[in-house]
């Protein structure tokens, strides 16, 4: 490992323009990845996990507008970069893992057809090669009877199949960085665990950095070394796992960790936290702290500029008007009105 | 509990006839597979399994929707078969998973609410609106919504709405099938809250089918875990989260993801292979995924053994197969 960030990304910032002005999906966010380091992107529907994706790997349509001051994958100015150049990278040097396994892989093409594509596409394999490569990731994701699978189209394979498919596919050009959104949202517990597993295992073997998108707050814990909280287009908490888990600083995050029961620590049917309100419109101006509408702390400072806190030595800072993040009052809402 | 259950299953087996390819003959495949449950009043029933265990097959049995292959299916002790569907549905309602696609688009919020008092002929138009007013109330929605259609709505919002359909008859037993699995965090601890609040407020019974284990924990009183179509352990909450008896049951408690950044990804070694319930595994379902199996799992099936601790299928709790084993 060296301590060299793979990647760096600094003010990225996503507007897609819609019919009634534009979308402020992504305002000024920054992150950095080294080599073997795995960020978990933490945050709910909307709150533009997936677009800061996409926008890495250069899969935003045209008419969405990315800007930022750094975009760099090892020297590689992901903004500038030719259409050209991009395509070098995706596949071979930065790989995605999508979703739903049931719809990112094509129906019509077999598992090796597809499997093989990107590594003979990317030139440095001939056929027999990215065969022996494809056998060798399937059996190494833990698929039996690899050289038959090769042949099977996606249908015949079960959802924790096709997603260890996606993942050996992610693999094929063995990159240096991997995407993975929601890797595991739409798979059973017991195959979550064990993809989850096959991840990092595969993860430390090739020293590879992971972007971890998830919504799921044990799914952070147990795998990211740093975590990133997005709330409505910005990272409102960044910082090292523990040190975010141990004391959360920003109110939202505060209160997502609040809404979820917790095995042990939650009394069994007792009342959950909750955060009242919804996500506010990204549409047009928007100013100040995003989740000043659903904070119980909020004071009309909030609307003005927010600066960020950092906490010595750690890395974990969080952008909040109160140094504290209002750690020491109580986070119960005044008013629950039921707006979601 | 002494009085009647308010819900019964008598040992129920659902099979359907799965044909494969276009010449072949076809195969049963049991998706409930002689399965006996009871619920009593203000019970919450956790039900939790894979995805193909047959948890949403017992919710269609249950909701009349299917009619179970073999075995009884009792409502205050008469068998369901007695009653006509409509005096059923009357007492059993659905809230599902998807507040996407379980809302009709093209109808207003207060017509989908109404929707069901106006198929039983409850009321006139007046009394109608006044119920479907109250009920909006009683699940925390503004009455300004009530013009608005599920577009415009958030998926919270719309989940609050297909709770407030299923609770506009008064039912007794509410089937939720996973009902906030398709919700961010923050929106599903809401909808938790709410269903624990009407619970209490109108003595409701649940049966609460979820892969989520911590929202069972949190909400359930009673937990069945279901494997390939059979009831593999029952039991109370606390009983089945602080000592699950079941390998199947401890497999699945190990897979549960609590955020706590000291630990590592857990591993479960039950290995990928679901079964393919066409063609079950012989003797005990689970053996080709069980750590602990022994040459007796794999030619006998274990029998229910029902003590102080719950119910349970597996040689290992089962005295006289250790005995003769011993």
């Amino acid at each position: 490992m060296t301590d060299k960030p793979i990647l760096t990304v600094e003010n990225l910032t996503i507007d897609i323009p819609t019919g009634t002005g534009t979308l402020h999906a992504v305002r000024g966010i920054g992150f950095d990845l080294k080599p073997g380091e795995t960020l978990g992107i933490v945050g709910e529907s909307g709150s533009g996990k997936s677009l800061t994706s996409l926008a890495l790997m250069g899969l935003l349509g045209r008419s969405i507008k990315t800007r930022a001051t750094t975009m760099e994958f090892d020297g590689v100015d992901l903004l500038s970069a030719s259409a050209r150049a991009m395509r070098k990278l995706r596949g071979a040097r930065m790989a995605m893992i999508f979703q739903e396994p049931m719809t990112s892989l094509n129906p019509a093409y077999t598992i090796g057809d597809q499997l093989m594509e990107a590594m003979t596409l990317h030139g440095n394999a001939s056929k027999a090669d990215a065969r022996k490569r494809a056998i060798d990731l399937l059996q190494k994701v833990g698929i039996t009877s690899a050289e038959s699978r090769m042949t099977q189209y996606p249908h015949q394979l079960s959802g924790g199949l096709r997603q260890r498919v996606m993942i050996a596919m992610a693999l094929m050009c063995g990159p240096d960085l991997i995407i993975a959104d929601e890797p595991t949202t739409a798979l059973d517990v017991t195959i979550q665990a064990q993809i989850l597993r096959l991840l990092v295992d595969l993860q430390k073997e090739f020293g590879m950095a992971m972007i971890l998108i998830t919504h799921d707050l044990g799914v952070v814990a147990r795998v990211a070394d740093k975590v990133a909280v997005m709330y409505a287009g910005e990272l409102v908490e960044t910082g090292p796992t523990q040190a975010i888990f141990d004391a959360p600083s920003h109110p939202y995050t505060r209160g997502l960790l609040r809404c979820i029961p917790l095995p042990g620590k939650t009394e069994r049917g007792t009342e959950l936290g909750t955060i009242p309100g919804i996500v506010p419109s990204l549409v047009g101006d928007v100013s100040g702290c995003a989740f000043r509408t659903r904070c119980a702390h909020a004071t009309p400072a909030c609307r003005d500029a927010i600066p960020v806190h950092t906490a010595p030595g750690v890395r974990h800072s969080f952008r909040c008007i109160s140094p504290t993040g209002f750690a020491e009052a109580d986070d119960t809402p005044q008013s629950v009105e039921a707006s979601v | 509990m002494t009085d009647t259950p308010v819900l019964e299953l008598r040992n129920v087996t659902k099979t359907y006839k799965i044909k494969q390819g276009l010449f072949g003959t076809p195969k049963p495949l049991t998706a409930v597979n002689d399965v006996t449950l009871k619920l009593n009043k203000g019970d919450v029933l956790g039900l939790v399994g894979e995805s193909g265990c047959g948890k949403s097959t017992l919710a269609k049995v249950l909701l009349g929707l299917e009619a179970p292959t073999s075995g009884e299916v009792l409502v205050d002790g008469k068998a369901l078969g007695g009653q006509d569907r409509l005096a059923l549905a009357r007492r059993i309602q659905p809230i599902f998973q998807d507040p996407y696609s379980s809302l009709n688009p093209r109808k207003r919020i207060q017509d989908i609410i109404a929707l069901p008092l106006r198929v039983h002929g409850v009321g006139n138009e007046a009394s109608r609106e006044k119920a479907v007013r109250e009920i909006l109330d009683v699940v925390g929605l503004p009455a300004r919504v009530l013009t608005n259609y599920p577009s415009q709505m958030s998926g919270g919002q719309r989940q609050r709405v297909a709770i407030a359909r299923a609770l506009v008859m008064k039912p007794e037993i509410v089937i939720c099938d996973e009902p906030t699995s398709a919700l961010d965090v923050s929106v599903q601890s809401q909808i938790l809250n709410l269903l624990g609040d009407l619970r209490r407020e109108f003595g409701l019974t649940y049966l609460f089918i979820s892969h989520n284990l911590a929202v069972v924990e949190h909400l359930a009183t009673e937990v069945a875990v279901m494997y390939l179509g059979r009831i593999v352990e029952k039991t109370t909450v606390a009983n089945l989260f602080d000592a699950p008896r079941h390998p199947y049951s401890q497999a699945l408690l190990k897979s549960v993801l609590t955020p706590d950044p000291s630990m590592d990804v857990p591993e479960t070694h039950l290995g990928m292979a679901y079964p393919n319930p066409i063609d079950p595994p012989s003797g005990c379902y689970f053996h080709p995924r069980c750590p602990a199996a022994t040459k007796l799992c794999e030619t006998r099936a274990p029998r229910a053994v029902q003590d102080a601790k719950g119910l349970v299928e597996c040689h290992l709790h089962d005295e006289d197969v250790a005995m003769t084993t011993a």
